[in-house]
This record gives structure tokens, C-alpha cells and sequence, in this order.
């Protein structure tokens, strides 16, 4: 490639982002007796160094899984045990058992933030890059552009380097399947996506278009031929795979079982604290946690979940296509998010990505979603003291976006593929009408990373989002060969003749707002 | 970083890599600062609560205030918004102090005030010819040009991590340069001036302003063959000039001529007191001549030629601004530098009056006799090489010869900033920053200027590329060798003798060119 240079230098970019946000307060920090994501980590390298293997995720008086038990499948717990050794070489403290609890230095923090990078370095980048390079009927500088862009998302950037976590090596491994699959390296593809479920079981949020997608092209190449071979094939890599990574705790059932058990804590209720998502915001009426009994409210989130990915997933099997498989991957690990059981705010990282994907081809939608879900993460990040370097990131990303796309063209009702909807929408609610008015001047506002005066309905989103919950799914099938095409329109249209009505369960007004944002995108 | 402006067309590529930058900056508020943050704490302390009389008497901190008057004024004015941040800082006995507010106001001072800069950038873009301009946006002079600035490495270090203000001030001389470009000689006069006042490290390049003013401004015509024509002297250009210069200092200086107090602000802006080097060896001449001095000095031990008695302990590198004596070559004055000093700058000056180009030819000069006072100037500072690098990048992207000389210059001079940041979380940033830097300036000058012969030859390719082994040696080797102990100025040693090779070749490069031009004036005449 020619502009080998240019890309090299928007890599070491991202680097320097990078680790200038790393330099800042993580998760925890000074902060005893439970601390935070960082003391977490530090833990699961304190406990797989120093105990054996079959202690890891069982309770027991050396492993108080109260305090932050591993509850990652075991790449993260093996990644962890490697992050030891290291550790074990630099400085024994670090990882002593018992007594390096809540340990805290200058020295740590950089080796802890070390390993981040150096994974970072070897998996998510090269992906991006990659990815990046792949990408057919554009050119070189618009190639670039999109690494930049990527690179530059910043939620990633504040959770993994600020907060505290490994996201870019489930994210990374996540992006070679992606790639994989896309470009019929199936077996790679899916060993890479594999090796992602086992480091962070949310990448399951991911596993139905990788799952349809494959199917799909077993399909196309006729069931009974060549299509059954390579079904053989992907079969035998993915149970390969796991049973590889899961081979120490197969010696023994209840070892299986007590890992599952720690995986999935379905016990753990609905939501937790401020997540932008369906649940959270509709709970601001109707307490929904504690007036369902525990099992009905998993078997609804179940079926929420279940039905509104189901039209998309269909669609995939059908028709398998990279350009639909991505679309899928936005729409599915949406559907995840915003209805499905025990969902943390960072979740939203796995939406993020499938999202950065397709930045290319819906810029204004992409680049909006991204901003908001940094948003959306907001209070998580103001926890940890990381303002400063939340602001400065976002509006980089913004101009980096807005630079590199022209995102601001191409915003018209019929470029963005809602003329049908918002016909709807006006033949229904003939109030709105005057509506599109308004929303051309609002459009740029739009795009602030703060939408908060503008967005003021957000206490009554709920209902009128759930209203159109049944022309929602039918819409995901109908609209999707043209790509998941969020709402503007419809945005206004619920935020717009209603008032902000306070927020009676005390969750923060911003997260809601955001909420409002993020479950808009996907009602179409 | 240079992506930013990709696909945009028009003009706004420049504020997206303007604002990139300053987004940059804003990271890098919570690095490592050196103690010159304290001595602008200090100096904002001083000027907020001390009478006048007392500015340049005050010595509770070490760090007395030692920049011309301008510069306190600015100091003056920066604490009026200071006291809104925290009025502890701008106490003179709070030695020391650094609240989170503090560092906050002193890190946006210095991005606030750098839009000066970024003015003078974009004035900077207006002047270099678009002849080159090639289809694509990235491979326009403007755009390097532009990024090369906005983005160098030295000031980013310099200013944002190490903490200084040579952001505005290099503002300031850039855009006396672009306005002397532009043909408005009295501001571009008057820029300089007024920068003298603002810190008279910029007394360097003076006799480039003087010579040029006087030659091509205060004589309105040449003969045809570009020699000097005597009788087209305009008085009133000369007296308009030496006015504009007599009441910038006037209205600095004046202060303290009234109060009587003009020998202690000389003594304190000259302190020749210091040593031949600063803290540690900027790479000049002189870091050489030492080195020769400590390698001679080994050999006449080992030779048992020296008397181990008779030799000096004081260690050059041990860190404090000292007076150092050496051992076989002579020591060197004050005033044997100043004469060195001197006799460098003189034959540019020369070629500036025999030989006037315009004001490419000025700009050569300027930064000639910034490279001069480097290598030979008197307690040189490292950070002074951006003196040089900055007007530089002007030339960069004009000939294919000059960008060679920038790039061994820029390189070389960026990597002997390496010291300054010794923290080990700055590392990854010096090196990723730096990285970056080089990579996009050479790249893109490679590609700017392709259809012409290579910009470096294999000895100049070998002697950047070891740069590499010589910073993984000194900083991943080195401490954990056992020499760290024994000899810990190894690593400041050989990187300012390596860097001393590749900026006096670079000198030497610059010099033969500017020598052997053919005067422009026969085949450009007015």
C-alpha cells in the first residue's frame, strides 16, 4: 500500500491516545475495602498464580469469591496467569497471596496498564488495521480514515485504559472472526470467535450472526454437498476449540458446572444500577424487579430478547452476505443489550463494535450511536475521576469523524431510508407532522455528544418506545436488506411533546437520556 | 494524525489538525512536569504580589526570575486569571505548591496562549508557494507544512509535558517571518522586537533581522547583477525602523531605567556564572570538544602521560549547573565561545549582504545563525534547538535539499530532547510522539519530493537508523547493566556525542549550501 506511512502514523496515534488516557485514575482507585476493576484484575492474576487450577472458581479459604471471584470463562483466567508470571518476575509483591490486596503503586499501575496495551497491540489493532486495509471499492485514504475513526472510539479507549478492563482482547478476537468470516477464512474465523466467547461469555451476544451467517453459507452451498463438509468442519473447530480452552475443567462434572454457574449468575437480577436499556428505563413507572417474581422476569427478558434478533437472524440464514452479516452483528447485540437479562453499562462496547464496522456505510447513524453510548457511560466514567480525558476523546472522535465523512450530507429522509417509516409515522400521529421542520434545525445539535438539553421526554420513553415494540421487529425484517436504519424522526417524535418529568428512582437524568437515544436507534 | 484532514477538501483540514493537536495537549495535562513548572509558579507568584522594584530583586526561591520584562508582564497578566484557579499559587513563600488547580491553570495557559502558534502556522501556509500542490491533499506543501508545526515533536515535549512556553514565543518569530514574507517589513520588525523582550535567547538570531531589514528593506534597489546600489538608501525606512525598535524597548525597559535598576535585570537575564554546558550536554560542539577532552584524558591515565592527582573530580554530568574544568584541552571562556560564536554567524551574514535571495535567503540566515549559537553558544539549553528546527520545517518542503538537511536535523534534534522526560510513564509517549513525528516527516517529504534524487544517502540512513540501537540501548539496556552505578552518565554521554554528530553535520550540510547558491537576484530580478 502506498500510504503505508499515513497508516502507520494514525496507528502510533491511537497508541499515543492510548496511553495518554491510560496515565489517568482507573477504577478503585484508593478506594478500600472493595476497590474496582483494576484491583479485580489484579486478583485473578493473585489467585491463578498461587492456586491450582481446580480452586480457581470455587469458593474456598483461600479464594473468597465475594471478593471479585473470577467470573470470566478461563482465556481471561489463563491471560491472567500469564499477566502473573510476569508480574512474579518484576516484582513478588505484586501478586502475593492474601497480602497484596487492594496492593496500589506508581510501578503497578504501569505494569498493569502495560499489559493492556501490549494486548491491545497484538490483537484488537491488527484487526482494525486489517479490517481497515480489507475493505473493497474505497480508497486508500478512506481506508485510513476509517482505521482513525476506529481507533479513536473512545469507549473503548476509556474503559479498557481508563476504567480498567481487557475488553479490546474479547473485542479484538471478535473483529478476526468478523474478518475471518467475511472473507471466507470460516474455520479461522470461527476459531478466532471461539477463542473471543471464551475470554468474555458477553461475546455471546455476538454468536447468532457468526451462528447464522455460517449456516447460511452451508446452506447456499447446497446442504448435501460441499455445504456438509464445511458444516462438519465448523463444527469440529468450534467444539475443538472449546474443548481445548475448557480441558482442565473437564476432568470432573461439578468443575464444569461450578464455572458455568460463575459465568452465568443468573441470580443477579434484572439490571444492575444505571444501564441505558430497555429495563432500566421502564422500571422508572413500574418497578418491574420487585413486583415480577425472579424466574418471569427472566423468561420475559428471554422472550424480548429472543423475538426482536429473531426477524434479523432469519434474514441472515437466508440471505448470508459480510455486508448483511454486519448489519446483523449491530442489530442482534442491540436486541442483547437493550432487553436481555443482567446487562452491564459496558455491554455496550459489544454493540460499539459491530457499529465501528459499519461507520463506512452509515456515518451520521454510526458516528451519533458511538458518541452516545460513550455517553451512556458517563457515570460509570465520572466514578473514576476520568472527565478531562472523556471530553477530550469524544469531541476527537468527533472531529476525526467529521473530517473523514462527510457526515453531515446524505441526512435527508429518503438517503437514510425512512421515507416508509416516517409516512407511517405521520398518517398515524398526524401531530407530527409539523416535525421535520424542527428537526432540520436541531440536526447538528443532534450530534453533540451532550444532548441533554434537547432530549427532554426521557422519563416517558418508555411506553412510547414499547408502543411500537410490535412494528418492530416486522420493521427489522422489512428494512433490513437495506441496513438497521436508526430514527432521527422518530427521536423527536417521542422527546419532542413531552416533558422531563424528574427521575423518581433517583437514576441519573443523563443515563436515561441516553437511554432514550439508544433504544430509538433500533426502533424502525 | 494527518488522516484528520483527509478527506476534506477545503480549508478546514487545518482546524481539525490545529484542534487534534490541542486535543492532544489536553491528554497530556496529567504527565510529568520538570522544575521549570515551579519556576513559572514562582514567577506568576512574583509578579502578582511584589511591587515592580522588587521583580528582579526577589530571590526567596532559586528560581529568581531571569526572562526580559515582557515576559513578566505576561506572567503579571496570566495571574489576574490565576487568582480565579487558586490564589495560593501566587503566593512567593508557597515553594513548591501544585494543587490540581494549579496544574490546571498553568497546563491551559500554555495550550491557550499556543493559538498564537497556530496563527502563525496558518500565516506560515500562506507564504510557501503552492507550485508542488499535487492532486491529493496529504502530498501538498501546505498540508506538510502544516502538520510539521502543528504536530512537532520538540514543542509538544518541550511545552506540554516538560513544560515551557515556547509555544507563543515560536509564534511570535514565526510570524515575523511569515510577515516579512508578506512584504510588511515594520510589523514583521516590530513582531521581533517586541519578541526580544518576551526572552533574549532570541538575540541569537538578530543579526539575521538586522542584516536583512538594512539590506533589503532600507535599500529599495539593487544594481542588475544584485549588488548592493548605494544611493537607493532610504533614511526614512531606517529611522521608521530604529523607532519601532527604540519604543518596544522603551516601553519594556524604560520601567526599570527609571527605577535604576537596569544593571540587575542584565545581571540576572546574562548569568555567565553558569557553566560551559548545561545540566547535561546539549549536543553541540562543545559536547564534542568534551568528549574528545574525557576520551584524551582516559588515554593519558591509562598512558600514565596525566598525573591522576592533578585532575579536576567535578563530573560535568553530575546534574547541577556548575563551572567544569578540563583536563588536557584548554578550558573554555565565555568570551572564547562568544568569539566562536561570532566568527559562525559571520560568513552567513555575509552571504545575506552580498547575496540577498529575498526572503528565503533572510530565512536561511535565521536559522543559520541559529545553529551557529547552538553549537557554539555559552551554557547552551537542548530545548534551543527548536530555535532552529521550527523555521526549518519553512524550508522543508520548498527543495529536496533542505529537506535532507531538515530531517537530520529535526530527527537528530528531537531525539536529544529524550532526556528531559525520564519518567517511566512518559516513556511509551516520547517514543510513540516521536515516532509518529519522524515517520509522517519523512514519509511524506519522501513522497513530496520522489521525482527527485533520494533525500539521504546510505551514510546518513545508517546514522539515523542508529538512533534505534542507541535508545534501546540506553534505556533498556543500560540500567541493568552494572555500569549503571559505576558510570551513570553513559546514557546522557552518548546520546548528546551521537546527537552532536548529526546536528554539526546537519550545520555543516546547511552552511556549504547557503555558500555555494547561485544568487537568485541574477535570474530573479525586480
Amino acid at each position: 500500500m502506498e500510504k503505508c506511512y499515513l497508516m502507520t502514523a494514525v496507528v502510533l496515534l491511537g497508541l499515543t491516545v492510548r496511553w495518554t488516557v491510560s496515565l489517568n485514575s482507573y477504577s478503585g482507585a484508593g478506594k478500600p475495602p472493595m476497590f474496582g476493576d483494576y484491583e479485580a484484575q489484579r486478583h485473578w492474576q493473585e489467585i491463578t498464580i498461587n492456586l491450582p487450577i481446580k480452586q480457581w472458581y470455587f469458593n474456598g479459604s483461600d479464594n473468597n469469591l465475594q471478593y471479585w471471584g473470577l467470573d470470566y470463562p478461563p482465556l481471561t483466567a489463563y491471560h491472567s496467569l500469564l499477566c502473573a508470571y510476569v508480574a512474579k518476575f518484576i516484582n513478588p509483591d505484586w501478586i502475593a497471596l492474601h497480602t497484596s490486596r487492594g496492593y496500589e503503586s506508581q510501578a503497578h499501575k504501569l505494569f498493569m496498564r502495560a499489559t493492556v496495551l501490549i494486548a491491545d497491540l497484538l490483537i484488537y489493532i491488527p484487526a482494525v488495521v486489517l479490517y481497515c486495509c480489507c475493505l473493497k471499492e474505497i480508497s486508500t485514504k478512506k481506508k485510513i480514515a476509517n482505521a482513525l475513526c476506529i481507533l479513536l472510539y473512545p469507549g473503548l479507549i476509556l474503559i479498557d485504559y481508563g476504567h480498567f478492563q481487557y475488553n479490546s482482547v474479547s473485542l479484538g478476537f471478535a473483529l478476526w472472526g468478523v474478518l475471518g468470516v467475511s472473507y471466507d477464512w470460516d474455520l479461522l474465523g470461527s476459531l478466532a470467535f471461539c477463542l473471543a466467547i471464551n475470554y468474555k461469555q458477553m461475546e455471546l451476544y455476538h454468536s447468532l450472526p457468526f451462528f447464522c451467517f455460517l449456516l447460511g453459507k452451508c446452506f447456499k452451498k447446497g446442504l448435501k454437498g460441499k455445504g456438509f463438509v464445511l458444516l462438519i468442519k465448523l463444527a469440529c473447530t468450534v467444539v475443538a476449540s472449546f474443548i481445548l480452552c475448557w480441558l482442565p475443567f473437564f476432568t470432573e462434572r461439578e468443575q464444569t458446572l461450578q464455572v458455568l454457574r460463575r459465568l452465568f449468575p443468573v441470580d443477579r437480577g434484572l439490571f444492575e444500577d444505571k444501564v441505558a436499556n430497555i429495563w432500566c428505563t421502564f422500571s422508572v413507572f413500574l418497578k418491574i424487579r420487585d413486583i415480577l417474581p425472579h424466574h418471569i422476569q427472566l423468561m420475559i427478558s428471554f422472550c424480548f430478547t429472543f423475538l426482536s434478533l429473531l426477524p434479523a437472524c432469519i434474514k441472515l440464514t437466508l440471505h448470508p452476505s459480510p455486508r448483511g452479516f454486519r448489519f446483523t452483528l449491530v442489530s442482534c447485540a442491540l436486541s442483547f443489550f437493550l432487553f436481555s437479562f443482567q446487562v452491564h453499562e459496558k455491554s455496550i462496547l459489544l454493540v460499539s463494535l459491530p457499529v465501528c464496522l459499519v461507520l463506512r456505510e452509515i456515518p451520521f447513524m454510526s458516528t451519533w450511536f458511538l458518541l452516545v453510548s460513550t455517553f451512556s457511560m458517563l457515570p460509570l466514567l465520572l466514578k473514576d475521576e476520568l472527565l478531562m480525558p472523556s471530553v477530550v476523546t469524544v469531541i476527537a472522535f468527533f472531529i476525526a469523524c467529521a473530517t473523514s465523512f462527510s457526515i453531515f450530507e446524505k441526512t435527508s429522509e429518503e438517503e437514510l431510508q425512512l421515507k416508509s417509516f416516517s409516512i407511517s409515522v405521520r398518517k398515524y400521529f398526524p401531530c407530527f407532522t409539523f416535525l421535520p421542520r424542527i428537526i432540520q434545525h436541531l440536526y447538528v445539535g443532534l450530534l453533540l455528544p451532550w444532548p441533554l438539553p434537547r432530549s427532554t421526554g426521557s422519563g416517558s420513553a418508555g411506553p412510547a418506545a414499547m408502543a411500537h415494540g410490535p412494528s418492530r421487529s416486522a420493521a427489522c425484517g422489512i428494512f433490513l436488506d437495506r441496513g438497521m436504519n436508526p430514527c432521527p424522526l422518530h427521536q423527536q417524535a417521542d422527546s419532542q411533546p413531552l416533558c422531563h418529568q424528574g427521575s423518581p428512582e433517583g437514576h441519573s437524568f443523563d443515563s436515561e437520556t441516553s437511554n432514550l437515544f439508544i433504544f430509538i436507534f433500533i426502533i424502525t | 494524525m494527518a488522516a484528520l484532514g483527509v478527506a476534506t477538501g477545503g480549508g478546514n483540514w487545518f482546524s481539525a489538525l490545529a484542534l487534534g493537536v490541542t486535543l492532544l495537549k489536553c491528554l497530556l495535562i496529567p504527565t510529568y512536569h520538570s522544575t521549570d513548572f515551579e519556576v513559572h509558579r514562582n514567577w506568576l507568584a512574583i509578579t502578582h504580589s511584589l511591587p515592580i522594584s522588587q521583580w528582579y530583586y526577589e530571590a526567596t526561591s532559586e528560581w529568581t526570575l531571569d526572562y526580559p520584562p515582557f515576559f513578566a508582564w505576561f506572567e503579571y497578566a496570566l495571574s489576574h486569571v490565576a487568582k480565579y484557579f487558586d490564589q495560593e499559587m501566587l503566593n512567593v513563600r508557597n515553594l513548591n505548591y501544585c494543587s490540581s488547580r494549579t496544574l490546571l491553570f498553568q497546563r491551559f495557559s500554555v495550550i491557550f496562549t499556543d493559538t498564537l502558534f497556530v496563527y502563525a502556522v496558518h500565516e506560515c501556509c500562506k507564504c510557501i508557494d503552492g507550485k508542488k500542490a499535487g492532486r491529493e491533499l496529504t502530498e501538498k506543501p501546505k498540508f506538510i507544512l502544516s502538520v510539521l508545526l502543528l504536530w512537532n515533536f520538540g514543542l509538544l515535549i518541550v511545552d506540554h509535558i516538560h513544560f515551557q512556553y515556547n509555544g507563543f514565543l515560536s509564534g511570535l518569530m514565526l510570524l515575523s517571518i511569515a510577515r516579512l514574507f508578506q512584504k510588511r517589513h515594520m510589523e514583521g520588525a516590530f513582531l521581533f522586537a517586541v519578541l526580544l523582550h518576551f526572552k533574549h535567547i532570541y538575540l541569537y538570531v538578530a543579526p539575521a533581522y538586522g542584516v536583512y531589514l538594512l539590506r533589503s528593506y532600507c535599500f529599495t534597489a539593487n544594481k542588475p547583477d544584485g549588488s548592493i546600489r548605494w544611493n537607493s538608501f532610504s533614511f526614512l525606512r531606517l529611522i521608521s525602523l530604529g523607532l519601532i525598535v527604540f519604543l518596544v524597548s522603551a516601553l519594556s525597559l524604560g520601567p526599570f531605567l527609571a527605577l535604576n535598576q537596569l544593571p540587575q535585570v542584565f545581571s540576572r537575564l546574562f548569568p555567565f556564572k553558569r557553566g560551559l554546558c548545561h545540566a547535561y550536554w546539549a549536543p553541540n560542539f562543545w559536547a564534542l570538544y568534551s568528549a574528545l577532552d574525557k576520551v584524551l584524558s582516559v588515554i593519558g591515565l591509562e598512558l600514565k602521560f596525566l598525573d591522576p592527582s592533578k585532575i579536576p573530580k567535578a563530573s560535568m554530568t553530575s546534574g547541577l549547573v556548575q563551572q567544569f574544568q578540563h583536563t588536557v584541552l584548554p578550558s573554555v571562556t565565555p568570551l572564547a565561545t562568544l568569539i566562536c560564536t561570532l566568527i559562525a554567524i559571520l560568513p552567513s551574514i555575509f552571504c545575506l549582504w552580498f547575496k540577498p535571495q529575498g526572503p528565503r535567503g533572510f530565512l536561511r540566515c535565521l536559522i543559520l545563525c541559529a545553529l551557529s549559537s547552538f553549537m557554539f553558544g555559552w551554557h547552551v539549553h537542548e530545548k534551543a534547538i527548536l530555535l532552529a528546527v521550527l523555521p526549518m520545517s519553512l524550508l522543508s518542503v520548498g527543495k529536496a535539499g533542505d529537506a535532507s538537511i531538515f530531517l537530520i536535523l529535526t530527527t537528530t534534534g528531537h531525539y536529544s530532547l529524550f532526556p528531559l522526560l525520564f519518567t517511566a510513564p512518559e516513556l511509551p509517549i516520547k517514543i510513540l510522539l516521536m515516532l509518529l513525528f519522524t515517520i509522517y516527516s519523512i514519509s511524506s517529504l519522501k513522497t513530496l519530493f520522489r521525482k527527485e534524487k533520494p533525500l539521504f544517502n546510505w551514510m546518513e540512513t545508517f546514522y539515523l537508523l542508529g538512533l534505534g540501537p542507541l535508545e534501546v540501548f540506553c534505556e533498556f539496556v543500560f540500567p541493568f547493566t552494572s555500569w549503571k552505578l559505576k558510570y551513570p552518565f553513559i546514557p546522557l554521554l552518548l546520546t548528546s556525542v551521537y546527537c552532536a554528530v548529526g546536528i554539526t553535520y546537519a550545520w555543516f550540510k546547511l552552511y556549504v549550501s547557503v555558500l555555494t547558491d547561485p544568487p537568485v537576484g541574477k535570474t530573479k530580478k525586480q
